[in-house]
C-alpha cells in the first residue's frame, strides 16, 4: 500500500502526459476528420477518393507502425531530401501519427453521422435556395454534431488507451512511468493495476463528460 | 406564363419516369396534379426547381430557362417555394428560426427585418404564438403550416406542393388547405399534387391527370371530375372518388 501511495505522484504526472497528448491528438484528429469526412461525400470524384485511400490506409495499418513511420521514417526522408531538420521530437511524432490516425476514424464517424441526417433536410435547404456549403453549415452539420458526439466520445477513449505505445519511442506517459518504478522496485502486481486504475479513472470520467455533453445539446 | 415546360423527360438509369411533358402554367393559376403512384408527379415536380435534373427537354420559370447551364439554380431557386409531404422543418432551429434562416443566409436581408417578416407569415398561417418552440412540438398540420411560411419567407413567385396533406392525421388536413387556398386567392401560382378532390375542385383553376410519366388529359376541375374523356382518367378517378 505504501509502494503505491509513494508512486503515485510520479504515476500522475505520466497521466498528465498521457491527457496531454491525447486531448491534442483528439482535437486536430476532429479537425482533420471533419475534413476527410465532408471529402468522402464530396461531388468531386477526385476528392472522394483521396480521402478514401486516406481513411484505408490509416484504418488499415497497425498504429505503432504508423508511429514507427513518422519517427524513424520520416527523419529519414527528410534526411534524404537535404532538409536541414532531421530530427523529429518523439513528443511532436505521436502527436502527427495519433492526430492523423485518429482523423481517420474521426472522418468515418463524422460522414456516418452526416449521412444520418434524412435526405429531405438537404433538399429542404437547397429548394429555399441555400448553396450546398450554406446547406450543409446551417443545417446538416450543425444536427450530425449532435449525433457524432457518442462517437467521438469512444474514439477519444480509444485513442487515450493507445497512448500506452507510446513508450516504445521514449515518452514518459503513464505505461512508461509504470515500468520504470517496477525496474527498480520489482513489484509488477500492484503497480500494473494502479496504472490500469489511473487509466480507468480517465477514460470513466471521458464517458461521463460525453454523457454529459449529449444531455446538454438534447435539450437544446 | 410563369412556367413553361417543353419536351420534358426525365430518366433513373433505365427507367423513363418522364416521358415528355409539355405545359404552361399562367402567373395566378393553381394547377392541381392527379394520378396513380408511381406516375412521376413528384418526379416533376421536383424537375421544376431541380431537386431532380431533367435529362431532357427545357423549363422555363418566370422566363429564364433552368436547364441552361449558365443560370445560377440557387437563384431560380429562390423563386420557386416548395412544400414537402414530410414538411422537412430544421429540428434545430426554433419555428422563427427555421423561417428567418434562408432570408438571411441566402438573401443577405438583416435579422430585425427578417423576424418581423417571419412574424407576420406566422400571423397568416395562425401560429404566431408557436415562434419560439421546435418542431418536435408542434403537431403535424402546424409543422406544415411552418413550412408553408418557411417557404413563404423567399417571396417565390411559384409554390410546388408535393402531396402536402398526406402525412397528417385527417383532423389536420383542413388547416393546411385552409392556408392553401388562402395563398390561392392572393394570386399565388401554385402546382399541387393532392389526393384531396375536394381542394382540387374547389381552388384549382386546372386539373392534369398523369400516368405513365405522361399528362393523359387536362382541364377544368368540373370537366375533369364529371365527365373525364380518357379511360385511364375515369378508371383512376372511379378509383378514388
Ligand atoms: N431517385 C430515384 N431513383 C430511381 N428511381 C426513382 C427515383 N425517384 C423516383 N423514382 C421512380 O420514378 C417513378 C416515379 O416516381 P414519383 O415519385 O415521381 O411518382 P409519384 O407519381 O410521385 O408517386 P406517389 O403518388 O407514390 O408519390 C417511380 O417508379 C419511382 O420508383
Ligand atoms: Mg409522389
Amino acid at each position: 500500500m505504501e509502494l503505491i501511495w509513494n508512486s503515485l505522484p510520479y504515476l500522475l504526472l505520466g497521466a498528465v502526459e498521457t491527457l496531454k497528448i491525447t486531448v491534442f491528438a483528439v482535437s486536430l484528429g476532429t479537425v482533420l476528420g471533419l475534413i476527410v469526412g465532408l471529402g468522402r461525400i464530396s461531388d468531386q470524384k477526385i476528392i472522394r477518393l483521396l480521402a478514401a485511400c486516406y481513411v484505408d490506409f490509416l484504418r488499415g495499418t497497425p498504429l505503432l507502425v504508423q508511429v514507427f513511420i513518422v519517427y524513424f521514417g520520416f527523419p529519414q526522408l527528410l534526411e534524404q531530401l537535404g532538409s536541414p531538420i532531421t530530427h523529429i521530437p518523439p513528443f511532436m511524432a505521436a502527436l502527427i501519427a495519433f492526430s492523423l490516425n485518429s482523423g481517420a476514424y474521426v472522418a468515418e464517424i463524422f460522414r456516418a453521422g452526416i449521412q444520418s441526417i434524412h435526405r429531405g433536410q438537404m433538399e429542404a435547404a437547397r429548394s429555399l435556395g441555400m448553396t450546398k456549403a450554406q446547406a450543409m453549415r446551417y443545417v446538416i452539420l450543425p444536427q450530425a454534431f449532435r449525433r457524432v458526439i457518442p462517437p467521438l466520445g469512444n474514439e477519444f477513449i480509444a485513442l487515450l488507451k493507445d497512448t500506452s505505445l507510446l513508450s516504445v519511442i521514449g515518452i514518459v506517459e503513464l505505461t512508461r512511468r509504470g515500468q520504470i518504478i517496477i525496474a527498480s522496485t520489482f513489484r509488477p502486481f500492484e503497480i500494473w493495476f494502479t496504472v490500469a486504475f489511473i487509466y480507468l479513472l480517465l477514460t470513466f470520467s471521458i464517458s461521463r463528460l460525453v454523457a454529459f455533453l449529449e444531455r446538454r445539446l438534447d435539450i437544446k | 406564363m410563369m412556367v413553361r415546360v417543353r419536351g420534358l423527360k426525365k430518366r433513373f438509369g433505365r427507367l423513363e419516369v418522364l416521358r415528355g411533358i409539355d405545359c404552361d402554367i399562367a402567373p395566378g393559376e393553381v394547377v392541381v396534379i392527379i394520378g396513380p403512384s408511381g406516375s412521376g408527379k413528384s418526379t416533376f415536380l421536383r424537375c421544376l426547381n431541380l431537386l431532380e435534373e431533367p435529362t431532357e427537354g427545357s423549363i422555363f420559370i418566370d422566363g429564364v430557362d433552368l436547364t441552361d447551364p449558365s443560370t445560377n439554380i440557387n437563384q431560380v431557386r429562390q423563386k420557386v417555394g416548395m412544400v414537402f409531404q414530410s414538411f422537412n422543418l430544421f429540428p434545430h432551429k426554433t419555428v422563427l428560426e427555421n423561417i428567418t434562416l434562408a432570408p438571411v443566409v441566402v438573401k443577405k436581408i438583416n435579422k430585425t427585418e427578417a423576424e418581423a417578416r417571419a412574424y407576420e407569415l406566422l400571423k397568416k398561417v395562425g401560429l404566431e404564438d408557436k415562434a419560439g418552440v421546435y418542431p418536435d412540438q408542434l403537431s403535424g398540420g402546424q409543422q406544415q403550416r411552418v413550412a408553408i411560411a418557411r417557404a413563404l419567407a423567399m417571396q417565390p413567385k411559384v409554390m410546388l406542393f408535393d402531396e402536402p396533406t398526406s402525412a397528417l392525421d385527417p383532423e389536420m388536413v383542413g388547416e393546411v388547405l385552409g392556408v392553401m387556398r388562402d395563398l390561392a386567392k392572393e394570386g399565388m401560382t401554385m402546382v399541387v399534387v393532392t389526393h384531396e378532390m375536394g381542394f382540387a375542385r374547389e381552388v384549382g383553376h386546372r386539373v392534369m391527370f398523369m400516368d405513365e410519366g405522361k399528362i393523359i388529359e387536362e382541364g377544368p376541375p368540373g370537366k375533369i371530375f364529371n365527365c373525364p374523356e380518357n379511360p385511364r382518367t375515369k378508371a383512376f378517378l372511379s378509383k378514388i372518388l
